[in-house]
């Protein structure tokens, strides 16, 4: 098989188009199954803003290490996410719907160097990453809007010149 | 103080942390989906303004899921003003305090500054580098580097992969340069 540079995926959030994995939930659920992600997405939304994640102080501090608390907040995430990740694993526990659960496995490229950098200039410009940004604007930060919109922009051209940078 | 008058209080990372983390077992096991945020914005792009850019040429609907949570993330911004807003001005650390002064925000009664972020700002030099260059750099990094918070530092991290390890290395190098380093610069346009 060759693989050119055009096909090669470097986006392993985005599983349907990840040739190498099997795609997740063989099963054809309906719509209204979504509905408890949009109950998930509630729930870290209310966290993030009760923690304060959202807030640009506390990326500002985070980055001037001025507090702990973001340091904080990401690290006993990732543990509580390793042991889960560790226990599906050693236990082999499956999804609810009898799927065995499937992991990808991400190969490095540069763009994890070029691309992360570019992301923390912007993080710590905006104070806000992917997540906070759609939490700040729900609890009234209407200008954020603008963020996001710049955010798809982003992407967008991200997209179309792709195959032109390092990766 | 009631349930309500403590939830109101902001929470301490060692009650947010591990509810953040707890996001990676809810969605692997109620759907086989791993945890990541920013792909919902080249969802979006695929949705709206695919323009035969290869990258765009997908079908977005098999991952309608991510929109949902997001969706739900922009709600749950809501459902917080409206019942769990905790009225107290946030409580900055001095040193940054009398920092941001020196450039005028002075303004510490939101999470987000109002001196920077309002649409009075946007047309000002400094408010619309932090918000319409910042924004880019976060859409465009974080689609370049694969992931952002949540598909790097958190899911990648728990899967113990190493590209996500680099990934997030470079998201914190990036912070620190420009927070210490170049956003002074910005902050005094």
């Amino acid at each position: 098989m060759i693989i050119n540079k055009k096909d090669t995926n470097t986006d392993f959030e985005v599983r349907s188009l990840d040739a190498i994995g099997k795609n997740q939930e063989a099963v054809e659920l309906p719509m209204w199954h979504n509905l408890k992600y949009l109950a998930f997405g509630v729930a870290f939304g209310i966290v993030l803003i009760k923690s304060e994640v959202i807030s640009w102080f506390r990326i500002q501090e985070m980055f001037r290490l001025q507090s702990f608390h973001m340091f904080g907040v990401i690290g006993s995430a990732v543990a509580v996410g390793a042991l889960s990740v560790f226990l599906i694993k050693k236990l082999k526990i499956k999804s609810i719907h009898g799927e065995e659960i499937i992991l990808p496995e991400k190969t490095f490229n540069k763009g994890q160097i070029y691309g992360g950098l570019l992301f923390g200039f912007g993080w710590a410009m905006t104070g806000a990453c992917p997540g906070p940004m759609f939490a700040q604007l729900g609890y009234g930060a209407i200008a954020t809007s603008v963020i996001i919109l710049m955010a798809i922009v982003g992407t967008w051209v991200y997209g179309l010149i792709r195959e032109k940078l390092p990766a | 103080m009631t349930f309500i008058e403590l939830i109101k209080q902001p929470w301490p990372w060692y009650v947010a942390g591990p509810i953040i983390g707890l996001m990676v077992p809810a969605l692997l096991i109620f759907g086989n989906k791993t945890f990541g945020i920013s792909s919902s914005l080249r969802h979006v792009c695929a949705a709206c303004l695919p323009a035969k850019i290869p990258f765009f040429q997908y079908d977005w609907k098999k991952e309608i899921w991510n929109l949902f949570f997001v969706f739900g993330i922009f709600l749950g911004g809501i459902i917080t003003a409206l019942y769990f807003k905790n009225d107290a001005a946030v409580v900055v650390d001095p040193k940054l305090m009398s920092e941001l002064s020196g450039y005028g925000i002075v303004d510490f009664s939101g999470l987000v500054p109002a001196d920077i972020f309002s649409w009075a700002s946007l047309a000002t030099p400094r408010g619309f580098i932090l918000m319409v260059v910042g924004g880019f750099l976060v859409g465009f990094g974080t689609r370049y580097a694969g992931g952002c918070t949540s598909g790097h530092a958190i899911m990648g991290l728990s899967n113990l992969q190493l590209p996500s390890l680099i990934a997030t290395i470079s998201f914190m190098a990036g912070g620190f340069i420009m927070a210490n380093l170049i956003l002074p610069f910005i902050l005094s346009l």
